[in-house]
């Protein structure tokens, strides 16, 4: 649903608003050089603006931190409505290092809602673009949640009960498994 | 003058060429030695909690469930990718991998969780041998992670309460 909303809302272009609640400025660095001509988000519309009440998306670099929280809180407000906020960075998806420490609140999502994660520390340009790309319907996303479980012990547990004598000799009945 | 300037601007901008990479149509290659997403391979994980220890944002978490079943999860959200974890896993369990593309809609999608066997000592259900350089590291006993808020929890102790998950063996506790 949210796909369609973004491929109707948002299909023609991107305004982008940067907002950086309390990074230590490699993600907006990352952000920076998305925008030249190198990396070019301008073939898909994407447009860096200076204030957020022109801006469709707002791309949040860093922690929510307590000093900053009240402003960013206000940024996403001032945005007009149909808007999406992107997580930029560890620090914006989980609190990154910086998750328990006193002046952090922990991620943006705890002031702002996030639409999209885009985890690393920075990260790169490449992976901005795709997350962008993710946003907007161009490419399907790779990650998956991965669950590993083991079913049974890999090594059979030795047992009093599976010991059983035949003749001299007493014959552990699951030696055949180890 | 003017028009000699601009001639040459022209000249310079057409041997420039076109630099801006077709990156969503066509996938780059990383450079050497790129630490992405670490990969978490689960048949040569021991569980020993290393990585867990060594985490400095604490995002792999640590849940014994009982004697026999630890639960190891990684969260992805706040992972630097310092690579600290694979340094100091003795099985070379994980592996830094080259994947970076893991833009998602869904913090959750990052994460990765190994129910793992503890093997446990056949006669008192936990022996430890003398502790290696990796186990000076390490937080003993069994430890209580929150994974419900995904926070890191200084605690453990040195037997758990309740019923063993087989229970051919009674335990002795100290």
């Amino acid at each position: 649903m949210l796909k369609n909303l973004c491929q109707k809302m948002f299909g023609r272009s991107l305004w982008v608003y940067h907002a950086n609640s309390g990074g230590c400025n490699g993600c907006d660095i990352e952000v920076l050089t998305v925008l030249t001509p190198y990396y070019d988000v301008e073939r898909f519309g994407i447009k860096l603006v200076g204030s957020p009440r022109h801006a469709d998306v707002m791309l949040c670099q860093g922690p929510a931190m307590h000093s900053t929280a009240k402003a960013l809180r206000r940024a996403y407000e001032a945005m007009p409505s149909p808007k999406l906020v992107f997580a930029i960075g560890s620090c914006a998806c989980g609190g990154g290092i910086w998750h328990d420490s006193y002046s952090v609140m922990g991620p943006v999502e705890k002031v702002v809602p996030v639409n999209f994660y885009i985890p690393g520390c920075p990260p790169r340009p490449e992976a901005i673009i795709y997350g962008v790309a993710v946003a907007v319907g161009l490419v399907d996303k790779k990650t998956a949640p991965v669950q590993f479980k083991q079913l049974a012990l890999p090594i059979p547990r030795y047992h009093p009960g599976d010991l059983r004598g035949e003749g001299e000799l007493v014959v552990y009945e699951k030696v055949e498994k180890i | 003058m003017s028009l000699l300037s601009k001639l040459k601007e022209t000249l310079v901008c057409l041997k420039a060429g076109r630099v801006t990479l077709p990156y969503p149509a066509r996938s780059r290659p990383v450079p050497p030695n790129f630490r992405g997403r670490p990969i978490f391979d689960a048949a040569k994980c021991i569980g020993c909690a290393g990585c867990a220890n060594n985490c400095p944002a604490h995002e792999i978490l640590v849940f014994d469930v009982c004697q026999e079943v630890r639960i190891l999860k990684y969260l992805g959200r706040r992972c630097t990718y310092c690579g600290r974890c694979a340094d100091v896993c003795p099985e070379k369990a994980i592996t830094m991998s080259l994947e970076f593309e893991t833009g998602t809609d869904r913090i959750g999608d990052l994460q990765q969780r190994l129910d793992l066997f503890m093997s446990t000592c056949q006669r008192c259900g936990r022996c430890f041998k003398e502790p290696s350089l990796l186990e000076q590291l390490q937080q003993k006993g069994y430890r209580f992670d929150d994974l419900q808020n995904e926070r890191w929890v200084f605690r453990s102790q040195s037997y758990l309460e309740g019923e063993p998950a087989a229970d051919d063996i009674t335990i002795e506790l100290d």
